[in-house]
């Protein structure tokens, strides 16, 4: 087997296996029932399947020069998912999209609840509501 | 302006940072290239001032590299599950919020940890509780107390990854008295 047979079997496994992510998060967008949930499909598997990708490109282009700018798409990638997946879930939790009965547990409630209260609390003791109240 | 004076030395990582994606854009590593660069990155840092990062002050490079290596598994073993609840189990998945009180109380590391444990599938930071330094994380598939534990430990480690990497020395040997014990 010469090397080059070798890089094409390489990068047609990447390709095929990176798709299927994407198709991955295609399915899982469509069949979670909630929006955070559905947040893990939508982000996540494109971190891997944007990954494999760009190396069956680098892979196919023999150039050293693309790998730096394959590597800074990546890069940037890893930076902005989290943050994006981030604000969307925070923005669905707080006005209330989600499905109660569908969480085995959750701890963030208790601290709104108590949050809140104690917002209550201050405005009706100083009689002003313009305060950061929720937070 | 009454700006705080950031060391050249502080500055450092994001001047190197500019000019390899200066190069990068370009696809051309010359010495002059990276040269103009450099002279942009200068430009561009004094002018579009931000805050400094505050970093620890050390990094490890023996650390990191392992760190990132399982990192990458980890992303491809999540994957594959998330591609497999995603096909199976569908509108029936439960998932769970978990509150994971962190060790440190350094911006970096609370960032760096959130971003890696939302890198992961699986897992999704909702809220941060910065005075506290807690995160709460949305994990899918959390069905009882035992997989929240098991949820919960994992940030932990990769807390504990991450504090060996580029923590400071305090939070480092505060980690190390911790795991002794």
């Amino acid at each position: 087997m010469n090397p080059e047979t070798v890089i094409d079997a390489v990068s047609a496994v990447f390709m095929v296996v990176g798709a299927l992510m994407s198709l991955g998060a295609a399915i899982g967008l469509l069949r979670f029932p909630d929006l955070m949930s559905r947040m893990h499909a939508a982000t996540k598997p494109q971190v891997l399947g944007l990954f494999l990708l760009l190396a069956a490109l680098g892979l196919q282009m023999r150039t050293w020069w693309v790998w730096p700018v394959l590597l800074v798409a990546w890069l940037f990638q890893l930076l902005t998912v989290p943050v994006s997946a981030h604000m969307v879930g925070r923005a669905g939790y707080r006005t209330k999209h989600l499905h109660p009965e569908l969480l085995s547990s959750d701890e963030l409630e208790a601290v709104v609840q108590k949050a809140a209260q104690k917002a209550a609390q201050k405005t009706a003791n100083h009689g002003v509501d313009d305060d950061d109240a929720g937070r | 302006m009454n700006r705080k004076r950031i060391s050249l030395r502080q500055e450092l990582p994001l001047l190197v940072w500019l000019v390899f994606v200066w190069g990068a854009l370009w696809q051309n590593f010359s010495p002059g290239n990276l040269l103009f660069g450099a002279l942009i990155a200068v430009l561009v840092a004094r002018i579009f001032y931000l805050p400094p990062v505050e970093l620890g002050g050390r990094f490890n490079v023996l650390r990191a590299v392992p760190f990132a290596l399982i990192f990458l598994g980890k992303v491809v073993a999540a994957s594959f599950q998330v591609l497999y609840l995603a096909v199976v189990r569908g509108p029936n998945v439960v998932s769970a919020i978990v509150a994971v009180p962190l060790r440190s109380h350094s911006d970096l590391l609370v960032t760096a940890t959130g971003h890696v444990i939302s890198l992961i599938p699986g897992s999704l930071v909702v809220e941060v509780d910065r005075s506290t330094s807690t995160l709460y994380i949305h994990g899918i598939n959390v069905r009882n107390a035992e997989d929240a534990a098991k949820l919960r430990k994992e940030v932990r480690d990769t807390e504990a990854g991450l504090i060996r990497i580029m923590g400071t020395k305090d939070e480092l040997s505060a980690l190390t008295q911790e795991l002794a014990a």
